[in-house]
């Protein structure tokens, strides 16, 4: 195996540490990583754009810095990919829309500025359906990315992009945004560990917002110990962002022990049944009893008023969606159309009806329908009661269990194009998620094996603010399963 | 056929913070357009608001000041439209939940006291401001148009009052009585020419016990256009009812210069605003001790002042009026009062001479060179008859002018009053002799040589003498 081959392989704290003792150097890492990409994408489409000059400038300051200071930041010269609607100064930020397509932020999302603080360097930003409307990376106005398990398959979405440049080894770890599950369906599909944390541990400042409420920043690597790694890195409050919460983060990679004896693990009824694909129940059984071989406890739950949850969702994510949406004007910034116009009204109308793709306009014209007088109580007002309910049902669940767990989506990959088609189908991959980010709650998605050739993910779910149950529980499972391991080589050249 | 008029005013005030409602850009008036901007209040993707805590405690105060009570937790909205001034194309503003709700006002309306409902005061932010480019002048038909977004994101204060008020004069004094309370408090500048006070009314006329059809009329920019736009409103609503015609539930814009309200859009034409909550900001929950500081901090509000600047004081109502009615005024007032002089003389003086001189140059008492000291010197030369109220008014000018103080320009003038008698004698005898006839005259019955032989006495003296002792002198001379 050459160099570059060995090195693309370690994960990120390893990468952290050789770098640190003068092992490897920052440039060698990056340029590893950029030689990788270079011969994965053609085949993947996993970045948007990538930024090979930024990032060896990056490896420069990074250094000036070091020998100026003598000390190394945590994860310097660590090379990482950043979901593409997240702000980043000076570099594109395109949420893969034609809207957006030239647009250079003037700031810095906060989970990008804490990024670069500790030292880690910025290759690229990742493919995305447009602002984050869909489930398989299909919308983006770039066009797609492919699975690296299969490139006739989908990577899951909308952080596709992400999951897929980790799993095939452009980078070590990425950050995605999760509104339903954008950052754990794309993670199961792609066989990687992916984190929605709870609602407010990370700053959504600099996220661009699809459903305010619901987003939330996450990190995706290929192992738990360098997806607890970059939550370390991303969390914690900020003061620019009104939902931040004010918690003091614990170094979650260090405090991993991987001990579940005891736990009390509730397998959530109404994901676990008969919408699941047969392949993906058996392999999510058979980690039901891996962890019971581990000491947990498990035993099934139900809460009830998740069956209403895609509906809550359409509806709240869309409501918000429309109005979030608004800025895109042509006013500003961004795209306009070329189109002559009469007045200002027909701009609009023609800048967003060339500049959205047919995805993100059925989300703005069913949020604003939810919205709109004489329906608001009848949609908006009612999803937001039971969305309530719906947290109350989490709520009881925890007095009775420490974790909940499901298996991530209901499918593995499917066919490119295959759901794009039938938005209600697509909407379904997301059934699994979707009530996490209804509830505010974290969780994580595992790889627990391969159906058919493809991965299948494990969800678990924590009670809010429960990041750290969470990983430990997940680190236990990962090397019990010893995923990537077995199957590293399937996504890789030989 | 008798007419009932009904109004209810919807006002927003620009709260003179120092950043704006929600990002850190400063809320300072004017500027290079588009340089007091930010990502927050461009509305670049992935911006977030974050509320301004000095902008709530004006919001609070306000609210106290207007007798609302404070909801312990308001709920901010998003109030979706597309407009070009509008850089999210929607406005973080309150709705259901609103900071406060249930105060009133009472104002004085010479012959009686109208007190007036005020529904809510809740906060939001401004727009950006566009200059339509194009005949029109409005953004229908215009060419192109120029937007400025320093003004975007500066944190209003909305106050709305119930429909209360039963003519335009009413209007207008409300207006106003809000103004002064709120430049009491300091939270404002309350500029109507500069949009920081701006007001928007909804009136209906009606015949009978039913109200009638409102009507909203939108672009007042002074008091008196908010006058001249409900008196041509009043007039076309009855007009038309007399006619037998109905009106029709709209919003009319006021233009100024034709004094008329042009129809701007109809009920059916109205923007469906889909209210819903702000999710990127938390519910805005109030400390109830914090409240209470911000309550302990309201000033003195006019209508207190007015009354205890008649009980205290004994000034006449009217000049009390005018002096409460500008928080700088009435401070001057005080100081002043504070000296030996009468403060009923220093009222008089600073409602007449002094405003008329103000108002000629142009400029506030806190930018004149007269101080409060001053005024009480000048009044007290002019109580200890030093000087004659003529040329109390030369000194005043002179002070003005130069900036001295009253007892030093009288001085330096020799502008003391001759109050020696011995010395006017002198004058008086000499006058006689120069004027031989007129005293003849006057000891022949002509009463009116008298006020000639006056008049040449305050003439050698160049108007130093005290005029009603050198009448009685010359009386006294003249009939010995």
């Amino acid at each position: 195996m050459d160099f570059k081959n060995k090195l693309i392989r370690k994960s990120a704290l390893e990468l952290a540490k050789l770098i640190a003792t003068g092992e490897l150097s920052a440039e060698e890492v990056t340029s590893a990583f950029l030689e990788r990409i270079e011969e994965a994408e053609p085949r993947l489409h996993a970045f948007i754009n990538l930024f090979p000059d930024f990032a060896f400038e990056e490896v420069s300051r990074m250094e000036a810095r070091f020998q100026k200071d003598g000390e190394n930041t945590p994860f310097a010269g660590v090379p990482v990919a950043v979901k593409d609607d997240l702000s980043t100064k000076e570099l594109l930020t395109t949420c893969g829309s034609k809207m957006l397509e030239n647009f250079v932020p003037v700031y810095d999302a906060t989970v990008v500025k804490k990024v670069k603080d500790a030292g880690v360097v910025l290759l690229g930003k990742t493919n995305m359906d447009e602002f984050a409307a869909g489930s398989s990376t299909e919308t983006s106005y770039f066009g797609p990315t492919m699975n690296p398990w299969d490139t006739s398959r989908v990577p899951g979405g909308s952080s596709g992009g992400s999951a897929a440049a980790v799993a095939s080894y452009e980078v070590p770890w990425a950050i995605g945004s999760d509104t339903g599950g954008s950052i754990r369906q794309p993670a199961s599909f792609c066989g990687i560990v992916g984190m929605k944390p709870t609602y407010g541990l990370v700053s959504r400042y600099g996220l661009t917002a699809f459903a305010s409420s619901l987003d939330q920043v996450g990190p995706m690597a290929r192992n738990v110990k360098d997806c607890a790694a970059m939550l370390g890195v991303i969390a914690g409050h900020d003061s620019l962002d009104g939902t931040s919460i004010q918690v003091e983060i614990p170094g979650y990679s260090g405090m991993l022990g991987g001990n579940v004896k005891g736990v009390k693990v509730g397998v959530v009824k109404e994901l676990a049944g008969e919408s699941i694909e047969a392949g993906v129940l058996d392999l999510f059984n058979r980690s039901l009893d891996l962890l019971e071989g581990l000491g947990a406890c498990v035993e099934e739950v139900s809460l009830p008023s998740l069956k209403y949850a895609l509906s809550v969702y359409s509806i709240i994510a869309s409501a918000e969606a429309s109005s979030n949406l608004a800025r895109y004007d042509g006013v500003r910034y961004g795209f306009r159309t070329d189109e002559p116009v009469e007045d200002v009204w027909e701009m609009y109308a023609k800048t967003r009806a060339e500049g959205f793709g047919m995805e993100v306009k059925r989300r703005i014209m069913l949020g604003t329908y939810v919205l709109s007088a004489g329906h608001y109580d009848q949609y908006y007002s009612k999803a937001q009661m039971i969305r309530t309910l719906i947290a109350e049902d989490f709520s009881s669940a925890w007095e009775k269990c420490d974790l909940l767990v499901s298996p991530t989506s209901p499918t593995t990959a499917f066919q490119l194009g295959e759901k794009l088609v039938d938005p209600l189908k697509m909407y379904m991959a997301d059934m699994c998620t979707i009530p996490v980010n209804l509830a505010g709650i974290p969780a994580i998605s595992i790889p627990c094996g391969l159906s058919d050739g493809l991965p299948v993910g494990f969800q678990i779910m924590g009670p809010p603010l429960g990041e750290l149950k969470v990983l430990d529980v997940a680190y236990a499972m990962e090397g019990a399963i010893g995923f990537e391991e077995k199957t590293a080589e399937k996504v890789l050249p030989s | 056929m008798r007419f009932e008029t009904t109004i209810g005013l919807e006002i927003h005030v620009e709260l003179s913070t120092a950043s704006k409602m929600f990002c850190g850009c400063s809320a300072l008036f004017g500027g290079e357009p588009n340089t007091h901007t930010c990502p927050g209040c461009l509305g670049h993707p992935g911006s977030l608001p974050v509320t301004n805590r000095q902008a709530v405690a004006y919001g609070i105060m306000l609210a106290l000041a207007l007798n609302c009570e404070i909801a312990p937790r308001s709920i901010f909205h998003r109030k979706n439209y597309f407009y070009p001034d509008m850089p999210k194309n929607y406005q973080i503003s309150q709705y259901d939940v609103p900071l406060s709700s249930g105060g009133s006002l009472e104002i004085d309306m010479g012959d009686y006291i109208r007190r007036v409902g005020i529904t809510r005061v809740h906060l939001e932010e401004d727009t950006g401001k566009s200059i339509h480019v194009g005949e029109s002048g409005r953004i229908h038909g215009a060419d192109f148009s120029l937007e400025d977004f320093n003004r975007a994101g500066i944190p209003l204060a909305e106050i709305v009052t119930e429909p209360h008020l039963k003519s335009p004069e009413e209007a207008r004094v409300f207006l106003q009585s809000l103004r002064s309370i709120i430049i009491y408090l300091g939270i404002s500048d309350c500029k109507m020419e500069e949009g920081s006070l701006r007001c928007d009314a909804n009136i209906s006329i009606s015949a009978d016990e039913r109200i009638g059809t409102k009507v909203e009329v939108k672009n007042m920019n002074s008091f008196k256009s908010l006058y001249r736009a409900l008196v041509f409103e009043e007039e076309r609503q009855r007009s038309l009812l007399q006619e037998g015609k109905t009106i029709v539930q709209e919003t009319r814009h006021w233009d100024e210069s034709n004094g008329v309200a042009i129809p701007m859009r109809t009920k059916e034409e109205a923007f469906d605003y889909r209210y819903f909550p702000e999710p990127d900001l938390v519910p805005l929950e109030l400390d109830p001790t914090w409240v209470e500081e911000i309550r302990k901090k309201i000033p003195e509000l006019p209508a207190a002042k007015l009354e205890r600047f008649q009980s205290q004081y004994s000034l006449p109502q009217d000049v009390a009026m005018v002096l409460v009615g500008e928080e700088e005024m009435a401070d001057f007032f005080e100081r002043s009062a504070d000296s030996k002089a009468s403060p009923v003389e220093i009222g008089k003086w600073m409602v007449g001479d002094i405003s008329a001189i103000l108002n000629e140059k142009g400029i506030s008492i806190k930018e004149a060179p007269i101080s409060p000291q001053m005024l009480g010197e000048l009044v007290l030369l002019l109580e200890e008859r030093t000087i004659s109220s003529k040329m109390a008014k030369e000194v005043l000018l002179e002070v003005f002018e130069t900036g001295k103080s009253p007892r030093s320009i009288v001085e330096e003038k020799n502008l003391l009053q001759i109050t020696d008698e011995k010395e006017l004698e002198k004058i008086i005898d000499e006058v006689m002799a120069e004027n031989s006839k007129a005293v003849d005259d006057f000891r022949s019955g002509k009463e009116q040589a008298l006020k000639f032989l006056i008049g040449n006495v305050m003439k050698k003296t160049r108007g130093k003498a005290n005029p009603s002792l050198v009448s009685d002198m010359v009386r006294r001379k003249l009939s010995s």
